[in-house]
């Protein structure tokens, strides 16, 4: 069985691109994918599903402190409040960076990432290198990022081995106080809620 | 199983390669195979665990050398022929068996809209009694099971303490190979960076992870 099948797996195309679209053409053929669906998905995320999410349920934590707390206790729940919510995105924890903290995401085992508030996780998180680094050397890392974290802040790296996705809440940005809620979601970028970045 | 996935802690494994305005896709296909990842899901074949499983069980050369989305095709197609939905011979040629039946795709425009709203939950009500409790001082088990788990190999055997209870959800270990949900409690526990690295590390800095009830075992202070 174990023979047959790498006997059969000698024709299938090395490019992965050949070798995505002979599996599609199979499964539609089959009846087994809707190009639509497909087509809804790839929208979704190309599109909809972004870091913007994200940086807006940062804004609104910075100025509406009752919102933070929710945020903070039961972040799916305040999530879901601004619209965001879905695959990948079901079981949610915000982590709050503070003078004190500073808050690191990683993936060890695979790719977790939060998808209804961040999108698809770039290349360089799913890497072996990030992967491997970020619980072992988290300071030496985030160096290479441009981020120094003084020897008195704590830094916690949250390895994502469950069902649960991580957010970082970052520090609101010094003499931000006269910027709207929407002015300040354009200064959060996707960097700072995974913990790689730090917002000026 | 003790993959070349479970990589925390890993040395040697390059550079970090960082690209400014990366794209959500590189190419056309990248996106094909995330969706048709996805979309096939709906078939009930396998679920988040045994479809996680499917990469790691990759040759650990294949795992290393493919990229992301290659390892997800490769995934797709084992699973495809393990779920009796695509026969090998089938992904060999790329013609369909004339001899079965087309199917109807369950996995609509419309359901993609509903899923990528509502998910997939994997937390439950009802499950094991929770054996520990917030504060509480525990040990990581020193085991290694031959499936799939998520307890990764740099915890075993480390000491941390309890910080917040998740509440229940299936348990990974089991639902991957068909052995059923076990639903139990899932627990945040903060390891010193020094009990997971030694002398080297911060003595400030800590790593949290999220384990299930069956990973952890009492222990003192």
């Amino acid at each position: 069985m174990a023979h047959d099948h790498d006997h059969d797996r000698q024709a299938v195309p090395s490019d992965p691109a050949l070798r995505t679209k002979a599996l599609e053409s199979l499964l539609v053929e089959k009846g087994l994918v809707d190009p639509a669906a497909l087509d809804t998905l790839i929208d979704a995320f190309e599109h909809s599903i972004g870091p913007r999410n994200g940086a807006r349920v940062v804004a609104r934590a910075w100025v509406d402190p009752l919102y933070k707390q929710r945020l903070l206790t039961d972040a799916s729940a305040a999530i879901g409040e601004l619209g965001y919510s879905g695959t990948q995105g079901e079981h949610m924890a915000v982590v709050e960076n503070t003078p004190a903290v500073h808050n690191l995401i990683v993936c060890t085992l695979c790719s977790c990432y939060p998808w209804p508030v961040l999108g698809l996780p770039p290349v360089w998180y799913k890497s072996s290198a990030y992967r491997s680094r970020a619980v072992i050397d988290p300071r030496g890392l985030l160096e290479e990022f441009g981020v120094h974290v003084n020897e008195d802040v704590e830094v916690r790296v949250w390895d994502s081995t469950a069902e649960l996705r991580y957010l970082v809440l970052p520090e609101r940005p010094a003499g931000t106080n006269h910027l709207t809620e929407e002015e300040l979601a354009t200064l959060v970028t996707r960097d700072s809620m995974i913990g790689v970045g730090k917002l000026a | 199983m003790n993959g070349i996935h479970d990589m925390g802690g890993m040395h040697g494994m390059g550079p970090l390669e960082y690209e400014e305005n990366e794209p959500v896709f590189h190419e056309p296909w990248e996106a094909k195979s995330f969706a048709l990842n996805l979309a096939m899901r709906a078939w009930l074949k396998w679920n988040i665990d045994s479809g996680r499983h499917a990469i790691e069980v990759l040759p650990p050369d294949e795992y290393l050398r493919m990229s992301y989305y290659e390892k997800w095709i490769a995934r797709l197609e084992g699973l495809l022929v393990s779920g009796g939905l695509v026969t090998s011979h089938e992904i060999a040629t790329g013609k369909s068996d004339p001899r079965v039946k087309k199917m109807s795709p369950v996995f609509t425009a419309e359901v993609a809209k509903q899923r990528l709203r509502g998910g997939s939950p994997v937390s439950r009500v009802v499950g094991r009694t929770g054996r520990f409790a917030e504060d509480d001082i525990v040990r990581a088990r020193n085991i290694h099971p031959v499936g799939h788990t998520r307890l990764p190999r740099y915890a075993r055997g480390k000491t941390g303490r309890i910080v917040r209870d998740h509440g229940i959800f299936v348990f990974p270990d089991t639902n991957a190979h068909g052995l059923g949900e076990n639903p139990q409690h899932v627990y945040s526990v903060r390891f010193a960076a020094r009990e997971l690295w030694g002398e080297s590390a911060s003595p400030r800095d800590a790593v949290y992870i999220d384990l299930w009830d069956e990973y952890l075992e009492p222990a003192r202070t």
